[in-house]
């Protein structure tokens, strides 16, 4: 796949379909894919990389990188075409500007559960055939495939790219999806066990905001948690109560716009469950409102900006469910 | 106006009441001598749907034990649509702030005409009792921040 992607990228570089290309390299470590800008053959050649742990969702990049001069070739898998909806919906990016090839999906790997095995100083992680080989300083190890996928691909929603120019593969279908599973199951805890699960959850959280700046939802340019004034700007937890409301506002703000792309659980450095919470909002939304699901389309209302004359009472929350 | 016990637990109610009826309303309920309970502090505002979720966590954050955010009823709003977006809003903050643990009687959405005074105090008067049940709000607190 990788060496397809690299011919395609050259291809649509030299015949000046595209002036550049938006993709991935390696960082410090084998298992660091970091996003990155191509603008030659040699470039790609040296540095793109696309295997097991390219999870991270390009598409946010193009707010800045399709405003730019020349065409920008970007490679998205399914969940981030989505995404990119989303964005062409709410006018973020320009999409006349953006060269879509679609690339198959995951599942993609999650290095934390690797480690979590107790395996350290990892130099290379190999799947043969669904069974991982990974080389350590150590000597080798081997653990099955589907015991590290990322949470976010275990609850895939859709193998099916919404939006593309070109395809290198064959397009999935959407699935159904064990995604609002764990939602359910909070939903039948009593308040209080609720309570206790978010409060020892958002406790852990440091306010590095990389859940805000890698959501392709969040690209305001003046963002609330940004405004000095606001009284809830980045800082350190001196108060008992801003954590809570950076994340119940935020996943407000994102609420009918996230298009659960999974990357903000899976960027976040304490490992909180945020996406538990933009499913929330998704459940509540789908079943309150009618099936929607952000991205799906760049033409439909979003469901905050919206409304039927006879929707429900806001105390249909009090009418429902346990306690 | 009830005069408090000070020995019974009394809980702060935060009240967000538009301009345009509810406040109105409010107005009404004072001016035929209707009784609500003091522990209802209202704050106006043009349209309910003025009412941004910050305002609402704000409020429990200062020390809030119930919030309840009154409007014109469905059709009636000043500006035409505002409370019907007001109701998809606060349907969905309400239900988050009930996934997150606050018990869901701390929170109330309530249409209440000009012409309501009487609905406006009996409203009031049923909320504050409904909170007062569940006790002090248990806050949205961070573990970290906790005194020992
Ligand atoms: S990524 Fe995690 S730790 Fe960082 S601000 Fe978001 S929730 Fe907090
Ligand atoms: S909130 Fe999380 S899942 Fe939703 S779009 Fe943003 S990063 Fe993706
Ligand atoms: S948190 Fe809210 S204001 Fe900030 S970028 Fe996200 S949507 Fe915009
Ligand atoms: S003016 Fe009363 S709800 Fe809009």
């Amino acid at each position: 796949m990788q060496e397809a992607m690299i011919n395609k990228a050259k291809q649509l570089l030299a015949d000046g379909t595209v002036s550049r290309v938006i993709g991935w390299k390696r960082g410090e470590f084998a298992y660091d894919i970091t996003p990155a800008v191509f603008e030659t053959a040699e470039e790609l050649e040296k540095d793109f990389v696309f295997d097991d742990f390219t999870s991270a969702n390009v598409s946010k990049y193009l707010v800045k990188e399709s405003k730019k001069e020349g065409k920008v070739l970007v490679f998205l898998k399914p969940c981030d075409t989505y995404s990119l909806n989303q964005l062409t919906k709410e006018h973020r990016v320009d999409r006349d500007n953006i060269y879509v090839v679609g690339i198959p999906g995951g599942p993609k790997l999650d290095i934390e559960k690797i480690k979590a095995k107790g395996i350290t100083g990892i130099t290379s992680v190999k799947n043969d055939n669904f069974t991982l080989k990974i080389e350590t300083l150590y000597g080798e190890e081997t653990m099955p495939f589907y015991e590290a996928v990322l949470d976010k691909c275990a609850s895939c929603k859709s193998k099916k790219h919404v939006t593309y120019d070109e395809l290198i593969g064959e397009d999935g279908d959407t699935l159904e999806s064990n995604r609002f599973d764990m939602v359910e199951q909070l939903e039948n805890m009593t308040s209080q066990e609720r309570y206790d699960f978010w409060r020892s959850e958002l406790s852990k959280c440091i306010r590095c905001n990389a859940c805000r700046n890698v959501c392709p939802a969040c690209t305001c340019e003046n963002c609330v948690f940004d405004n000095p004034a606001s009284g809830i700007d980045n800082k350190a937890p001196a108060d008992s109560f801003e954590e809570n409301m950076f994340h119940i506002i935020r996943a407000f703000h994102v609420a009918g716009r996230c298009t659960d792309c999974g990357e903000c659980s899976r960027v976040c450095p304490q490992h909180i469950p945020l996406h538990l919470l933009n499913r929330k909002f998704i459940k509540d939304i789908n079943s309150l409102y009618g099936e929607y699901q952000a991205g799906a389309d760049t033409t439909s209302r979003a469901p905050l900006t919206d409304y039927t004359a006879d929707d429900c009472e806001a105390s249909i929350v009090h009418e429902r469910g346990v306690e | 106006m009830q005069v408090n016990d000070n020995k019974e637990f009394q809980p702060l109610i935060v009240a967000f009441c538009c301009n345009w009826c509810s406040y109105a309303g409010a107005d009404l309920s004072g001016t035929n001598r209707l009784n609500y309970p003091t522990n209802v502090k209202i704050i106006r505002v043009p349209c309910s749907c003025r009412v941004n979720p910050m305002f609402i966590l704000r409020a429990f954050q200062k020390g809030a034990d119930g919030v309840i955010l009154c409007g014109c009823h469905p059709g009636d709003c000043h500006y035409t649509s505002g409370n019907y977006f007001t109701r998809r809003r606060m349907t969905l903050l309400f239900s988050m702030l009930d996934f997150l643990g606050i018990e869901r009687d701390r929170t109330r959405v309530e249409w209440v005409s000009a012409a309501e005074g009487a609905k406006f105090a009996a409203t009031m008067n049923e909320f504050t009792e409904a909170v007062k049940k569940l006790g002090p709000n248990r806050r949205l607190e961070d573990l970290r921040c906790r005194k020992q």
